[in-house]
C-alpha cells in the first residue's frame, strides 16, 4: 500500500491532510476528536495578543451557496480569530501535542504589525512543543479593518517584514498564509520567501457576500438589519485556488518554495490535484464543518488507492508532475485540432448540447435529421471547444476526438507540427519572415 | 360489522370511518417543498423537449419547473394555466406514465422521469392556496355571445379561454353541479377536498361565463335555436351513455355499470353510506375500471376482480394503473369474455366467462373453455357511448363516425358556427387533458371565426 507520510519542512505527519485553522482546530476538545479520526495535523485556529481576546458577533457569522438537494457548495464567514483566551489556547495546545506526539500541531498567529507583538507570541507558542507556525496574513474581514490579516497579506513589503521578524526569532518552521484578494499571487508569495519563510499556505478566505436578503435589503448573513463581506470558502473557491498555487509553482521566483495546499479540498481527488501541483500538504476546512472529522477517511482511502492503481509509492512520486504542464496561453499547439463526438448509444437527446451551441457558439449541432430527433456534431462548423462536453448532462457522452487531416472547418492541415501564437502570422509581435 | 357477517350481500359501511378515510385519502400526497426543489433540479431543460410534445396541452414543462427550481411556484401555476386552465386536476388525473413522463429524457436513460405530474400539482396547489385573484384578465367586452352544451374540462376550458377574449359564454349543463367527468367519474382517492368544484369557481373568476345547471339539451334546450341565438356554439357533452354489456342476465339486480356507480360514491357525502358486494367482478379493461375496482376494495370488498376479454398488453388502463391496483388487492385476470351472469331470485351469485385467444392481429377467437367465478356484485367497464339523442333529435346535420361526432383539425363539427370537442368527438383519447386541449382548441377557432 502506498505510503501517505509526508515530511514538510521537516515536519512528519502520517498524511498530507491537516484541517486549516479555523472553528474546527479551535479548541482541544476537536482537535483530538480530528486527530481519533485520522487526520495528520491541524493548523490551531489563528492566535492572537496575549491579553482580553477579540470578540465575534453573537449572530449569525455564516452565509452559504447551496446546489441540488442543498449540497453546500460555498460558504462565507465573518468570524474572527479565535476568541478564547490566549493562555487556555497554549495550555490546551501543549496538552494536545503531549497526547498525540506523532501528530502535526501548527501555531496560527496574527499580532499588530510590530516586532515586539511577533517576537512575544513567538516565545510563548515555542513553549507549547508545536511543530510549526503559520502567518495569518489572510483573513479578509474584521482583523483587516484593524491592519492585520489580509490588510498584511495585500503588502508585500509588510509580508516580507513581518515573515523576517518571524525568522529572526524563532527556529521553528515560518509558513505565511497568503489572502487571495489580491490580483497577483506571485509578488506575495515572492516576498514571503525573500523575508526568509519556509514555506506559503494557499489560499485564506476570498472576499464576499453570498446573498442579498430581498425582503429587507441586507447582505447575507444579516446582523440587525446589515452586514459585512465575508470570506468565502468550500467547494466554490478550489478552481481559483488550483490557479494561484500553480502560478506560485511555476514562477522562477518561487518554483520550489514548499506550498501548503487550501481551498475547496472536500475529497482525496481534490488533494491529489493539488499535490500534482507541487504541495507538500493541504489543509481543509469546510468540507469538515459540512460533515465531520470523518471525511479524512475517505480522503486516505482514495488517495491511497490512487496510488496504488498509479504504482506511486510516495506523495513524493507524483507531487508536482503537473507543474511542468501549466504553461501560458501564447504556448499552447494551435495546430492541435480536436471535434466533438457525441456517442450515440450514451445520448439521451435532452437537445442541450444543441441549443448550447446553436444559440451561444458555432451552430455545430444538428437538431432534426430528416425531420427526426437527433444529435451530432457537425465537423464543418465545429470549432472543437468543448462547450457541448460540459453542458451535456450524460458523462462521456460526448468526447472530444483530435483529428487528422485536413480540418473541415479551416479547409488547413490539422496534424502539422506543433505551431503557437508567438509564431502565427495574425501576431503583430511575432517575427516575419525576413523575405516579406 | 365484519366483512365476514357481510360476505354474500352487498351492503354498506363495510369498513370503519378511519379506515374509509385511510383507503380513500390522497394517490400520491402533494411534494413538500423540499421534495419539490430536489425533484425539480432534476429536470434537464431539454430543448425542444419530448415531454411538451408529449402533453396534450403543450405545457412549457421546463420552464415551469425551472421557476420551481428558482423558488417561484406562482410563477409556474401561471405557465401551466397559459396552456391549461385545468392544470390542478390534470396535475392528478392525467396518466403521466404514458404521456410526458413516458417520454422524459430521464425515464429513457434511467427508467426515472422526471416526477412532472407531481411537481405540476407542487406548483398549482401553491397558487391556489396563496394567489387569491384570477390569474388571467378579460380582454375588453366584444358583444359577442357563446353557447356551451356540457361543464366538463371540454366545455370549461373553451368557455374560459373564449371569456378571457372578451366574449359572453352561457354554459348550459345537464347535471346538477357542473365539472363532467371531473366531479362524477375520476376516482375518489385522485379527486381530494372537492378539488373539481373548487377548481371551476376558481376558472369562473375569470368573469363573463354563466353556468346554467339542469338544462340539457334536446330536452330544455335545442342546438337549432342554439345556433340562431348565439354568435357560436360548443358542444362538450361527453359520453353520456354506457355500452351495452351482451351478456345474459345483464340486467339483474347486483349488475351495474361501473360509472353511475362511482358518480354515487363520488356524490355521496359519506362512503360508509355506499354499498359494495363482498366478492365483485369488474367487466372491462380501461381507467373506469381500475376506478371501480379499487373504489370497491377501499369500500372493504372482501375479493375484487378485474376480468378483461383481451391480453394485459391490450388493455387500455396503462401498467402503472394496473400496478395501482395490484398493490390494493385486486386481482387482475386476463382474456376473459363474459358469456352468463348467474342470478338467484335476480340477486347476482356468480359470472361465467369464456375463455379467449388472441392472435398476433389482436383478434379475438372464443376457446370454448368456460371459466365461472362467484360474485354478489359486477360491474359493466366497458367503455361509455356518446348518446347521440341530444344532437339527432334536433334533426341537426352533425356528421358522427361511430357514434361520435366528426370534426376537424379547429374542432369544427359539420354544421356552420358549430364545434365541439372531449369525449363526444370521433378519434378522441377520452382523457380529461384531451378534452382540455379541445376546449381550448375551439376556443381560439371560434375567436378568430368572430373576429373576422
Ligand atoms: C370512471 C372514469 C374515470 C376516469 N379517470 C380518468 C383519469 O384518471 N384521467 C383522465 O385523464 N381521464 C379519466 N377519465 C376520462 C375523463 O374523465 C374524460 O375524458 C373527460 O372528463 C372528458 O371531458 P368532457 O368535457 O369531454 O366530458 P365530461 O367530463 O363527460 O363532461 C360532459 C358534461 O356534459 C354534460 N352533458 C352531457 N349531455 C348533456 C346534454 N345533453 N345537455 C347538457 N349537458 C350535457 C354532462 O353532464 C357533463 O357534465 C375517466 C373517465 C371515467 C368515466
Ligand atoms: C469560520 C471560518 C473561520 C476561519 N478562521 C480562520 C482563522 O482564524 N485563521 C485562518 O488562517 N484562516 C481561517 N479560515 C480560513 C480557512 O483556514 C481556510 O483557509 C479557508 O476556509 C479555505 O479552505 P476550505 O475551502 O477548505 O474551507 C476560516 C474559515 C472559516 C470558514
Ligand atoms: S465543441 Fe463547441 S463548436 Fe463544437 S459542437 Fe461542441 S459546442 Fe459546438
Ligand atoms: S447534451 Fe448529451 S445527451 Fe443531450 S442531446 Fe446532446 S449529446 Fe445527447
Ligand atoms: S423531458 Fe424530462 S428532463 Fe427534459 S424538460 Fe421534460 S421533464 Fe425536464
Amino acid at each position: 500500500m502506498a505510503d501517505l507520510s509526508t515530511n514538510f519542512l521537516g515536519i512528519k505527519s502520517p498524511n498530507p491532510f491537516w484541517l486549516a485553522s479555523a472553528p474546527p482546530t479551535d479548541k482541544q476538545y476537536n482537535v483530538e476528536r480530528a486527530f481519533a479520526a485520522g487526520w495528520g495535523g491541524v493548523v490551531w485556529k489563528t492566535l492572537g495578543e496575549a491579553g482580553p481576546p477579540v470578540v465575534n458577533v453573537n449572530g449569525p457569522r455564516y452565509g452559504a451557496i447551496h446546489g441540488a438537494d442543498r449540497r453546500l457548495l460555498g460558504l462565507n464567514n465573518i468570524e474572527l480569530i479565535t476568541d478564547r483566551d490566549l493562555e487556555v489556547n497554549l495550555r490546551e495546545m501543549t496538552e494536545t501535542k503531549k497526547n498525540w506526539p506523532n501528530r502535526v500541531i501548527i501555531a496560527s498567529l496574527m499580532v499588530p504589525c510590530e516586532e515586539g507583538a511577533w517576537k512575544a507570541i513567538l516565545k510563548r507558542v515555542e513553549e507549547t512543543g508545536c511543530d510549526g507556525v503559520e502567518l495569518n496574513f489572510g483573513c479578509p474581514h474584521g482583523m483587516s479593518e484593524r491592519g492585520m490579516g489580509s490588510a498584511v497579506g495585500q503588502v508585500p513589503e509588510y509580508i516580507e517584514m513581518v515573515a523576517r521578524w518571524c525568522k529572526e526569532n524563532t527556529d521553528l518552521p515560518v509558513i505565511v498564509k497568503l489572502t487571495p484578494n489580491i490580483t497577483d499571487i506571485r509578488k506575495p508569495a515572492e516576498a514571503a520567501k525573500r523575508g526568509g519563510a519556509d514555506a506559503v499556505s494557499l489560499i485564506n478566505t476570498i472576499n464576499s457576500i453570498t446573498a442579498i436578503d430581498l425582503d429587507n435589503f441586507a447582505p447575507e448573513p444579516t446582523i440587525d438589519g446589515k452586514g459585512s463581506h465575508g470570506g468565502y470558502c468550500g467547494p466554490a473557491v478550489k478552481p481559483i485556488a488550483l490557479s494561484m498555487v500553480s502560478e506560485i509553482a511555476r514562477n522562477p521566483a518561487t518554483h520550489g518554495l514548499p506550498i501548503s495546499g487550501i481551498g475547496g479540498i472536500t475529497t482525496w481527488r481534490d488533494a491529489a490535484e493539488f499535490i500534482a501541483l507541487g504541495c507538500g500538504t493541504v489543509q481543509v476546512c469546510t468540507a469538515a464543518m459540512t460533515y465531520g472529522f470523518h471525511i479524512v477517511q475517505e480522503m486516505i482511502a482514495g488517495l491511497s488507492n490512487y496510488m496504488d492503481e498509479k504504482g506511486y509509492a510516495s506523495i513524493e512520486d507524483f507531487r508536482g508532475a503537473a507543474v511542468p504542464n501549466v504553461t501560458d496561453w501564447q504556448y499552447l499547439n494551435l495546430n492541435y485540432v480536436t471535434k466533438a463526438r457525441i456517442d450515440q448509444d450514451l445520448c439521451i437527446k435532452c437537445g442541450r448540447c444543441h441549443i448550447a451551441c446553436e444559440d451561444t457558439s458555432h451552430q455545430a449541432i444538428t437538431h432534426l435529421v430528416d425531420g427526426v430527433r437527433h444529435f451530432e456534431v457537425i465537423d464543418e462548423e465545429c470549432v472543437g471547444c468543448n462547450l457541448c462536453v460540459n453542458v451535456c448532462p450524460v458523462e462521456n457522452c460526448i468526447t472530444m476526438e483530435q483529428i487528422a487531416g485536413i480540418d473541415p472547418r479551416t479547409g488547413k492541415p490539422a496534424d502539422a507540427d506543433y505551431a503557437n501564437w508567438t509564431t502565427h502570422p495574425n501576431n503583430p509581435a511575432a517575427p516575419k519572415e525576413a523575405a516579406e | 360489522m365484519s366483512a365476514e357477517q357481510n360476505s354474500g350481500t352487498i351492503s354498506a359501511g363495510r369498513l370503519s370511518p378511519e379506515e374509509l378515510r385511510e383507503n380513500f385519502c390522497d394517490l400520491h400526497p402533494a411534494l413538500s417543498v423540499h421534495e419539490a426543489a430536489v425533484e425539480a433540479d432534476r429536470c434537464y431543460f431539454c430543448y425542444d423537449a419530448p415531454c411538451v410534445n408529449a402533453c396534450p396541452t403543450g405545457i412549457d414543462i421546463p420552464l415551469f419547473i425551472r421557476q420551481i427550481a428558482a423558488d417561484n411556484p406562482n410563477g409556474a401555476a401561471k405557465t401551466i394555466f397559459d396552456a391549461n386552465i385545468f392544470g390542478a386536476m390534470c396535475a392528478r388525473v392525467c396518466p403521466t406514465e404514458t404521456l410526458c413522463e413516458e417520454v422524459c429524457v430521464r425515464q429513457v436513460a434511467e427508467d426515472k422521469p422526471v416526477r412532472i405530474g407531481m411537481l405540476q400539482r407542487s406548483a398549482t396547489d401553491h397558487f391556489m392556496e396563496t394567489v387569491s385573484e384570477h390569474p388571467f384578465e378579460r380582454a375588453a367586452e366584444t358583444g359577442k355571445r357563446i353557447a356551451v352544451v356540457g361543464a366538463g374540462p371540454a366545455g370549461l376550458s373553451c368557455a374560459h379561454r373564449l371569456a378571457m377574449h372578451g366574449h359572453r359564454v352561457t354554459v348550459f349543463e345537464a347535471r346538477p353541479k357542473p365539472g363532467g367527468l371531473n366531479e362524477y367519474g375520476i376516482a375518489a382517492y385522485k379527486a381530494t377536498d372537492d378539488i373539481a368544484q373548487a377548481e371551476v369557481q376558481w376558472l369562473l373568476g375569470i368573469g363573463g361565463i354563466t353556468i346554467e345547471t339542469g338544462k340539457a339539451l334536446g330536452r330544455d334546450i335545442h342546438l337549432k335555436s342554439l345556433a340562431a341565438d348565439y354568435d357560436a356554439v360548443f358542444l362538450g357533452m361527453g359520453l353520456a351513455g354506457v355500452n351495452a354489456l351482451t351478456a345474459e342476465g345483464a340486467d339483474s339486480a347486483g349488475s351495474s355499470d361501473a360509472v353511475g356507480w362511482i358518480a354515487d360514491l363520488r356524490q355521496t357525502t359519506d362512503l360508509s353510506e355506499v354499498p359494495v358486494g363482498d366478492r365483485v367482478v369488474v367487466i372491462g379493461g380501461g381507467m373506469t375500471a381500475i376506478d371501480a375496482a379499487v373504489q370497491a376494495k377501499n369500500l372493504g370488498a372482501g375479493e375484487v376482480t378485474i376480468a378483461y376479454r383481451r391480453g394485459k398488453d391490450a388493455m387500455s388502463a396503462s401498467d402503472y394503473e394496473q400496478e395501482v391496483a395490484a398493490t390494493r388487492g385486486v386481482h387482475l385476470r386476463y382474456n376473459l369474455q363474459p358469456k352468463r351472469i348467474h342470478a338467484d331470485n335476480g340477486d347476482v351469485t356468480g359470472i361465467t366467462f369464456e375463455r379467449t385467444a388472441s392472435d398476433g392481429n389482436s383478434r379475438l377467437s372464443a376457446t370454448g373453455e368456460e371459466v365461472t367465478l362467484e360474485a354478489d356484485q359486477i360491474f359493466k367497464a366497458i367503455g361509455q357511448n356518446f348518446v347521440p339523442d341530444s344532437v339527432s333529435a334536433e334533426g341537426a346535420a352533425l356528421d358522427l363516425d361511430g357514434g361520435r361526432i366528426v370534426v376537424d383539425d379547429e374542432r369544427r363539427t359539420s354544421m356552420n358556427m358549430v364545434w365541439a370537442g372531449g369525449d363526444c368527438i370521433a378519434g378522441g383519447e377520452d382523457l380529461t387533458v384531451v378534452a382540455v386541449e379541445d376546449g381550448k382548441i375551439a376556443a381560439e377557432s371560434i375567436h378568430a371565426a368572430l373576429g373576422a
